[in-house]
């Protein structure tokens, strides 16, 4: 059984489309409220290597992709999830389930303005200190 | 009672090209904690490159390091390759793989040289550095430039390698194997760099899996992960050579991956040149096509991790850049604490983060905000523990 199958079984119910870009690299999405557990399923129990998220400010809500690495296949494998409400961007941190998360949350709450609910150390990390609040240099400014 | 200090490292470092800011808190000769703080050199490169055409995208990304300058462009061509689906000529694989290896090489001379000198081994850094620049000149007979390559383009390479630069760079690799034959010789049998270096620093297998570093500094705590092998790209599965492995975790096994891993770069590039085919370079990629594209390389510090958004127009609509260093220097967290500051520089240099800064290192009196010691001083500091050592073990 490949580790694709083991991630349907163990996700069942959760994953809402599947795409195959080609046989090494696969999106799916979640909802929201599920992300802590997918990640903790995928990052503790079946043993995938967190590689990275990248945050992106998109016309329907700010989409977060996280990216899992497989390296016993060589597997990429892309979590999507999106925040709808732009005007209160918020979404439940994975730093309690690994220290690896810690960072790029604090980079996408600095570029992005997403709030990560319960991460111990929400503060910046790329950007100066006296760069301006609530100014986030990844956001499109897009007119109404 | 304990006595707390902070010691700040950073953020400038004239040996080092990136500017990272530890503070080290200390008690007595141990380290209690650390902070990190990065950002210093923060340049926006992920927004520029929304500004950039996909030809040049290439250009940008190889500005993000001057070490290993073509881990990314190459990360970069797999993910915009990805994206479009691109077949790459043959030819232009193995060139790929010739200098990611060629690079590779001279980054671990770079890294031994500079750990040679944190530990106070200063022959060891002339002589690293010495057999790092006939490497270096071969980048300069292939590629015209000693740093910052320009070879990598979606859809193939831009320059070739001509028949008549084989020769030199075959005798090149000749002169590096007895190279790192002798640095093989001297770590492993030098009884005062294994006490030295055997023990400090420490990352276990189950936190480099937690932290989720990568590159040597995971394969030094046994962590069997590489993506050259892993996940291959260029022409790494056309070739024969080993994924090395440690298992202690320690400085010392950090320094026996690297050294062992120049050999096996050594034999992948003559291979490459061996079997290279003849042919195209180029794809002559002309659209990129609306989609989404993820592109790895594994540069001598680990995985490279590029991410590439097209909505069909000729710019990426998104571009996200992990390097290596992003994951593994979070882990000095564990690795430092506990340790001494005399072992601080060289566990900080044991990620081979693109800095390891000691010149503004000060120890400060927390409470009465005096200075103690300064960055040259952490650096004989822990050259004297060498000293002490040498007499002690010989």
């Amino acid at each position: 059984m490949s580790i694709l199958d083991d991630i349907k079984e163990k996700l069942q119910g959760k994953i809402n489309d599947w795409y195959e870009h080609n046989p090494h690299r696969i999106y799916f999405s979640v909802d929201k409220k599920d992300i802590r557990e997918i990640a903790r399923v995928m990052f503790k129990d079946l043993g995938f290597r967190y590689a990275i998220a990248s945050g992106t400010d998109t016309p329907k809500g700010f989409e977060i992709l996280y990216h899992f690495s497989f390296d016993k296949t060589g597997h990429m494998v892309s979590v999507r999830v999106l925040i709808e409400d732009k005007q209160n961007p918020e979404i439940d941190s994975l730093a309690v389930i690994s220290p690896a998360f810690e960072w790029i949350e604090r980079e996408m709450w600095e570029m992005l303005g997403i709030k990560f609910i319960g991460h111990p150390n929400l503060k910046r990390l790329l950007l100066a200190d006296d760069w301006p609040e609530g100014k986030y240099p990844l956001r499109c400014e897009r007119e109404s | 009672m304990s006595h707390k200090v902070v010691i700040p490292i950073g953020p400038y470092h004239p040996l080092q090209e990136e500017p990272e800011f530890f503070q080290l808190f200390v008690e007595g000769e141990k380290v209690v904690d650390i902070d990190i703080v990065i950002g210093y050199n923060h340049r926006g490169i992920e927004k520029i490159c929304e500004t950039k055409h996909f030809d040049q995208v290439p250009f940008v990304v190889e500005r993000i390091c001057g070490i290993c300058s073509t881990s990314h462009p190459l990360a970069c061509v797999n993910a915009l390759e990805d994206l479009a689906k691109v077949e790459v000529p043959e030819r232009a694989l193995y060139i790929r793989t010739i200098i990611a290896e060629m690079e590779r090489i001279h980054s671990h001379l770079l890294w031994l040289g500079l750990a040679g000198h944190f530990i106070g081994y200063n022959t060891v850094w002339m002589w690293a550095w010495r057999y790092r620049e006939p490497l270096l000149d071969c980048f300069e007979m292939i590629s015209g430039n000693r740093n910052h390559y320009a070879m990598m383009k979606v859809g193939g390479v831009r320059r070739d390698i001509q028949d008549e630069h084989i020769p030199a760079l075959k005798k090149a690799l000749d002169e590096l194997s007895r190279a790192v034959d002798m640095f093989k010789g001297a770590v492993m049998d030098d009884p005062v760099i294994h006490s030295r270096l055997k023990g400090i620093g420490i990352l276990t297998h189950q936190q480099a899996i937690d932290w989720s570093v990568v590159g040597p500094t995971a394969r030094a705590s046994g962590v069997k992960i590489d993506v050259r092998r892993d996940d291959p790209y260029a022409a790494y599965d056309r070739v024969n050579w080993e994924v090395i492995i440690q298992e202690e975790g320690d400085v010392f096994a950090k320094t026996v991956v690297r050294i062992l891993e120049m050999h096996e770069s050594i034999s992948i590039i003559r291979q490459c040149l061996d079997k290279m085919p003849r042919g195209e370079i180029d794809a002559n990629v002309k659209d990129m096509p609306p989609g989404e594209g993820v592109g790895r390389a594994e540069a001598p510090r680990g995985e490279v991790f590029h991410y590439a958004r097209s909505d069909g127009t000729n710019r990426p609509i998104r571009y996200k850049v992990r390097a290596p260093s992003y994951m593994n220097v979070a882990s000095n967290k564990i690795a430092c604490v506990g340790g001494t500051i005399s072992d601080a520089t060289i566990t900080l240099a044991a990620v081979d983060p693109c800095y390891c800064c000691t010149e503004r290192v000060t120890v400060i009196d927390r409470p009465a905000n005096k200075k103690i010691l300064n960055g040259w001083d952490l650096i004989r500091l822990s050259q004297e523990k060498t000293e002490r050592l040498k007499k002690v073990v010989k």
